[in-house]
């Protein structure tokens, strides 16, 4: 499989996930101000790592396109690894008030 | 840039890109580790996986003079490692400190509401 490919393949399972677990995430402003904050230091610091040759592609496994030095791939890349980490953490923290809020009402009764 | 520290420096960068709205916006992403370690824990293994196949179907290279040297587990370089343990924690603390800073907007402007009224 090319990169390219899965790649696409990161972002569905990403968004699979975060609808499955009910993460809520692309419902809250927030999140879509906090996800361009985090994409432009994607870009900055991607764009060293590809413009200096520390990461370096296998061009056959890629569409070409690049934005800041780096494969467009990457930005599906970056997304899917995002999405999944604000959405456990989102999910998490969901668990946690929902275990405070029933040991609270366990300890009024 | 930095030789066989280049990769390091980014990840350095990261880390103090991001590490700072723990406590500039009072939020609780550090100083909850149960919760934080268990998202990274549940996040980073599958794109260690990806990583690993990727590196193995020569997706994409690593420059051995811009790298320590340093392999971990399924020949994956150790600043990878540290990469999918510091992308989860820079892009939840970047998402608690925006909630942080929407609620604490939000509070100044009732505030400032309640004295003009």
């Amino acid at each position: 499989m090319t990169y390219t490919m899965l790649a696409f393949i990161g972002v569905a399972v990403a968004i699979i996930i975060e609808r499955a677990i009910g993460a809520k995430l692309f419902r809250s402003p927030n999140f879509y101000l906090a996800y361009f904050i985090v994409m432009f230091f994607q870009l900055v610091t991607n764009g060293y790592l590809t413009g200096q040759g520390i990461v370096t592609y296998g061009e056959d496994m890629i569409m070409g396109a690049r934005v800041a030095n780096a494969p467009v791939e990457d930005l599906l890349f970056g997304f899917a690894l995002v999405i999944l980490s604000m959405s456990v953490w989102s999910k998490l923290g969901q668990v946690e008030s929902a275990r405070a809020g029933n040991k609270a009402t366990s300890e009024n009764a | 840039m930095f030789g066989e520290w280049s990769y390091m420096a980014m990840l350095a960068f990261v880390l103090v890109a991001s590490g700072w709205l723990e406590f500039a916006f009072k939020i609780r992403v550090w100083r909850n580790p149960v919760r934080l370690f268990s998202t990274v824990l549940l996040v980073a293994p599958v794109f260690i996986v990806w990583d690993a196949y990727a590196i193995s179907q020569g997706h994409w290279f690593f420059d051995k003079d811009q790298i320590l040297g340093i392999y971990g587990p399924l020949g994956i370089p150790l600043e990878e490692y540290l990469f999918f343990i510091l992308i989860p924690i820079a892009s939840v603390l970047t998402f608690e400190g925006v909630n942080s800073a929407k609620a604490m907007l939000d509070t100044w402007l009732a505030k400032r509401e309640k004295v003009s009224a």
